[in-house]
């Protein structure tokens, strides 16, 4: 540590970061605009003018840029010094000459890091009376809206859509006060993580096109932690609401997750709980023909009894649905008769998946790990489409090689343009296997696209390389081997080795393989490799985790009549199981329960239907893909029907009198039951604080400090002030009352601090500026590594395809493969519609052409789409996007031998 | 495709790639070569060349928008750019464009109705001592008057300038 004089005061400081980041770590009100944390610093903007003396003795002291300075042992500087406090104002003075002033309209009014800025500096008056420079906006597509006169010119946006999200079409046009970001020609913003310009740019250029569809202003929001349910990675979010609607979702900042970035799908899927076909009443079959709408105490005494006269009662949960939603319907239907709800098969490579990170040498990789590895191997997964934090995190991996290269030079990692420069684009290794092109080819040294079996040799072969230590190529070797070999010495010489899987190929033979190449490496003496596991939920390992049945048996359950009432929450089995067998399974049912937030294929056979809550709308906790328990609160107190369905399943067990009581009162209750009946999930009571926990006898408040919200939305039903919803889940208020105090990290639900009213005031939140949440980044991982349980396996046989058959692959898509962001508008507007995705040899064989039409049997299934040709793909493989809403087929057993239809 | 070269420019293209070590090196001299034949740098023009390079289109509208020597509109007959940095400026350039935009019957930035020029602000040009200077085509004006101006304007006007 360094020791820092401040305009007179002595702090500590770390020597490897700037004197900007110094001074907002040591908790002082610097300004600044073309820094960023995770961006590191150009020395843009000059906003952040300190003066720096030489040594005590020197009464001059020379202006310096805070963020182009680093930090050494004695140095002295001066923020307060009258001359560099009129330089920061005249910066915003000269910003401001063509900023409009139009922040009563803009949305970012109120939460505006130029406002705080500009307030921070004491500019406060103008000289400049000439006309403003005007632009014309562009239309980027469904998430961001565009406002070029606000610009100031900080190019925060095309470093982190170009350097930091490897986007291609945001680009810095014209010069002088002309500078224009935006495409080359109007049209939809492509990169995945483009909604993270709406938090990266300091000002309204630009802004949240969702929000704006329902507009409010940041104090009017009541907001609370939440999780994204939209993948297995689990990334932190702020979801705020206002009048009993999701209004939009904010990064929150999780050290060792997401850190300050989400990924579209996470952002803007918030919407399926605004859609307009949810269903948010309870519903009877037999009411229905009536047309009238029961009482939820009816459908409730209806499924009471429905239970009470079944012969026998099964219960299918979800890997969408909290862990508490799962174990309520576990404790309801008993062990014997649960399932989570995912196939035979699937759930096989779940369980290799989970014993792979239970195994992982130090626990499994968080994305934090990810991002600082410097070879990785991804084998069997597609990141950007299944997981694409991890995928952006990917895109960190490959510039540590550049960052040490600098670190050499005596360049610090902070000093960007610096590091890019002398890397020259230089990048570290990664190696992906895949059977299709990936937005990651661009950035891999090599790609092994073949079928899944292939890829899992491919692992083996690396895993044995590296026990060999063979890595000198022979003429002899088969091209596989050569590339086995190559992989093998990139992971061999590398500090940090990585491998990521997953399930996205239901091959359990990968996952085995990718467990096989990270013990050799830690049988080869690289004691630092990690796991990085990805599954296809977002508690798709928490579901796993409370020892379900497989969806099959539950079937065969029904099918043999031991039971004849099912109760299905926040699953469409049409997704899960070929629709032949779900139809069956209906036939044969007599009562079916459904319990869902989303409109399914299912709800409508329901004989009895249970409005969900959403994850907004909701508390509980899920388990990522790292194994980390996270919980999530209500941004919102639901609509009098909505409810989380293991708040339902404790009301249905009132009614069919199996408990005087509701058994599951509070969240509280049911997590302490939950942790005694599976020890293994006992630490997830200490993801986050209970509902008990207070700072000085008082709630966390979810409404901000300027809250307004006393608005006449209910005089026409009273004119008193209606009572703030009682939360009996969590130790959060439905109002603005409640601790000023920062609560712990799991409890944040919004970002402010005095004179930082934008999202930038999270550095007040951090133990150091980008650094871990203050009290640690929250929740709790349950593997901690190491844990050996599971055989060895070995490569699969190739099953020998005959040359006119297929071998049908699932592809996914970012938007459209995930089931819930699919009901919000903006991303449904997002995806693609169905296309077989296939090499040009193959199409040439089937005399196909881009763009034709094609029609394959799968099993018993009949599938017509469209032909892309794909550059990278093998022979005699066609991918198929799983997962999309507009399909006919929702559910195909892939991988899986397709035939062509003439 | 619409977008036409003449053969002379294709040419002078296909000569100018292999001078630099990468294709997209090029980009420059290709540019100056199709606004010498067209007069402006269409949308379609640059999306020929971004794929004659082998580069994204958004790469070649950065470079041709960050040089006021490359327009992305068509200009009348003339090109004529009036200085605006700070020699000029104080020595009444505003003024310049002013009178001459009145005397050619059009604004900045639009091509004059009988189609003979095009008056627009440039930043510095290069002869701050002979301030305010004016550039018609590649000829400088300097030291001018509103005289000048006037008498500049009716050589355009009766093409007298070639």
């Amino acid at each position: 540590m360094a020791t820092l004089h401040i305009d007179g005061k002595t702090y500590e400081a770390d020597p490897s970061k700037n004197l900007l980041e110094a001074a907002l770590s040591a908790g002082l009100d610097l300004p600044y605009f073309c820094w960023h944390p995770a961006l590191g610093s150009v020395g843009a903007c000059r906003q952040c003018a300190v003066r720096q003396y030489r040594d005590e003795n020197d009464k001059n002291g020379q202006i310096v840029m805070a963020c182009m300075v680093p930090v050494t042992d004695g140095a002295r500087i001066s923020i307060a010094d009258p001359e560099a406090t009129e330089f920061r104002s005249s910066v915003v003075e000269w910003l401001m000459t063509n900023h409009p002033h139009d922040c009563p309209v803009c949305d970012e009014g109120g939460e505006c890091h130029l406002q705080d800025m500009t307030v921070m500096t004491g500019h406060c008056s103008r000289s400049f009376r000439f006309k403003k420079r005007t632009f014309e906006n562009q239309y980027l597509g469904p998430f961001l809206n565009h406002e070029m006169n606000r610009c100031i010119q900080c190019y925060r946006c095309v470093r982190f859509y170009n350097d930091y999200a490897g986007g291609h079409d945001l680009g810095a046009f014209a010069s002088h006060n002309h500078v224009y970001f935006g495409r080359h020609e109007e049209g939809v913003l492509e990169s995945e993580f483009s909604g993270n310009l709406a938090e990266v740019c300091p000002t309204g250029v630009f802004t949240d096109k969702t929000l704006k569809g329902h507009y409010s202003r940041k104090w009017d929001m009541q907001s609370a932690p939440s999780i994204c349910n939209h993948c297995s990675v689990g990334c932190n979010t702020i979801a705020s609401s206002r009048y009993g609607a999701v209004r939009r979702i904010l990064n929150r900042y999780h050290h060792d997750i997401n850190g300050y970035f989400l990924c579209d799908r996470g952002r803007y899927g918030y919407e399926h709980g605004n859609h307009p076909d949810r269903p948010s009443r309870p519903r009877l079959r037999s009411t229905k023909q009536s047309g009238l709408e029961p009482e939820t105490t009816e459908v409730l005494a209806a499924i009471g009894s429905f239970l009470n006269e079944a012969r026998g009662i099964a219960a299918i949960g979800s890997p969408r649905a909290s862990l508490e939603s799962n174990y309520a319907l576990q404790a309801l239907a008993g062990r014997e008769a649960f399932s989570i709800g995912i196939a035979e098969a699937s759930s096989a490579v779940l369980d290799a998946l989970v014993a792979a990170l239970r195994e992982a040498p130090g626990g499994p990789a968080s994305v934090r790990d990810i991002e600082h590895s410097d070879a990785v191997f991804v084998l069997g997964e597609d990141p950007s489409n299944t997981a694409p934090r991890i995928a952006l995190a990917l895109r960190q991996s490959v510039r540590q090689v550049s960052i040490k290269h600098a670190a050499a030079h005596r360049i610090p990692r902070w000093h960007d343009r610096a590091v890019r420069d002398l890397a020259q684009g230089r990048k570290g290794p990664l190696h992906s296997a895949w059977p299709a092109q990936t937005r990651l080819d661009e950035i891999s040294k090599s790609a092994f696209c073949e079928s899944p079996n292939a890829i899992a040799k491919l692992g083996f072969a690396v895993a044995q390389c590296i026990g060999e230590d063979s890595s000198s190529s022979s003429s002899a070797d088969s091209p596989l081997q050569k590339q086995a070999k190559a992989i093998a010495a990139d992971l061999l010489e590398a500090e940090q080795p990585l491998v990521v899987t997953g399930t996205a190929l239901e091959s359990e033979a990968i996952i085995d393989a990718a467990r096989a190449v990270v013990s050799a490496l830690a049988k080869a003496g690289k004691s630092t490799v990690r796991l990085a596991g990805i599954a296809a939920e977002a508690n798709s390992i928490g579901a796993h985790l409370l020892q379900g049945q497989a969806l099959e048996s539950i079937v065969a359950k029904v099918m043999n009549g031991e039971c004849d009432t099912l109760i299905v929450a926040e699953n469409d089995l049409y997704r899960r199981l070929p629709h032949a067998t779900v139809d069956a399974l209906l036939d044969k049912l007599s009562k079916l329960i459904v319990i869902d937030c989303i409109p399914s294929s299912l709800t409508r056979h329901a004989d009895a239907f249970l409005p969900a809550a959403t994850i907004a709308e909701s508390d509980g906790s899920l388990i990522n893909c790292e194994g980390r328990g996270q919980r999530f609160f209500q941004a919102l107190s639901p609509k009098e029907n909505l409810h989380a369905t293991w708040d339902w399943v404790g009301r249905i067990q009132v009614e069919c009198q199996r408990s005087d009581t509701n058994p599951w009162p509070d969240l509280d209750t049911i997590l302490a039951k939950m942790a005694a009946d599976c020890p293994e999930l006992a630490g997830i009571r200490e993801a986050a604080p209970g509902a008990g926990f207070r700072i000085h006898n008082q709630k966390i408040p979810r409404s901000p400090r300027r809250f307004s919200g006393r608005t006449s939305i209910l005089a026409h039903e009273s004119v008193h002030e209606p009572k703030p919803p009682e939360d009996k889940d969590a130790a959060m208020s439905f109002s603005m009352e409640g601790s000023a105090l920062q609560p712990p990290a799991a409890l944040v639900s919004h970002y402010w601090s005095p004179g930082w009213n934008s999202a930038q005031a999270l550095n007040k939140f951090q133990e150091e500026v980008g650094g871990p949440n203050r009290g640690g980044p929250p929740g709790l991982r349950l593997f901690p590594g190491g844990q050996n349980g599971r055989p060895h396996g070995s490569p699969s046989t190739e099953s020998a395809a005959t040359p006119d058959q297929l071998l049908a692959i699932p592809l996914y898509q970012v938007f459209g493969s995930d089931e819930l962001s699919n009901h919000s508008a903006a991303v449904r507007e997002r995806s693609e519609p169905l296309a077989f995705s296939l090499s040009a040899k193959t199409a040439d064989r089937l005399g196909l052409a881009d763009g034709d039409s094609l029609s394959l049997r799968i099993g018993e299934q009949k599938l017509t789409a469209t032909v892309r040709l794909d550059p990278v793909m093998s022979e005699n493989l066609i991918g198929i996007p799983v997962g999309l809403s507009d399909t006919p087929v929702t559910y195909l057993p892939l991988p899986a031998q397709a035939n062509v239809c003439e | 495709m619409a977008f036409e070269l003449s053969q002379e420019t294709l040419d002078t293209i296909d000569k100018v790639i292999p001078r630099y070590p990468q294709r997209q090196s090029a980009l420059m001299m290709i540019l100056h070569a199709i606004q010498k034949e067209q007069g402006y740098l269409s949308l379609e023009a640059q999306e020929w060349v971004a794929e004659r390079l082998e580069i994204a289109p958004i790469k070649v509208r950065e470079v041709v928008t960050f040089y006021p020597f490359y327009r992305e509109k068509p200009v009348g007959k003339h090109y004529i750019r009036v200085c605006r940095t700070l020699s000029c400026a104080l020595n009444g350039s505003y003024k310049i464009c002013d009178r001459l935009c009145q005397e050619l019957d059009t604004k900045p930035g639009e091509i004059s109705p009988d189609g003979k020029a095009t008056v627009e602000f440039a930043e510095c040009l290069a002869s701050c001592g002979t301030a305010p200077v004016v550039m018609v085509d590649d000829d400088m004006y300097e030291n001018l008057t509103e005289d000048d101006i006037v008498e500049l304007a009716r050589r355009i006007r009766e093409e007298e300038i070639k």
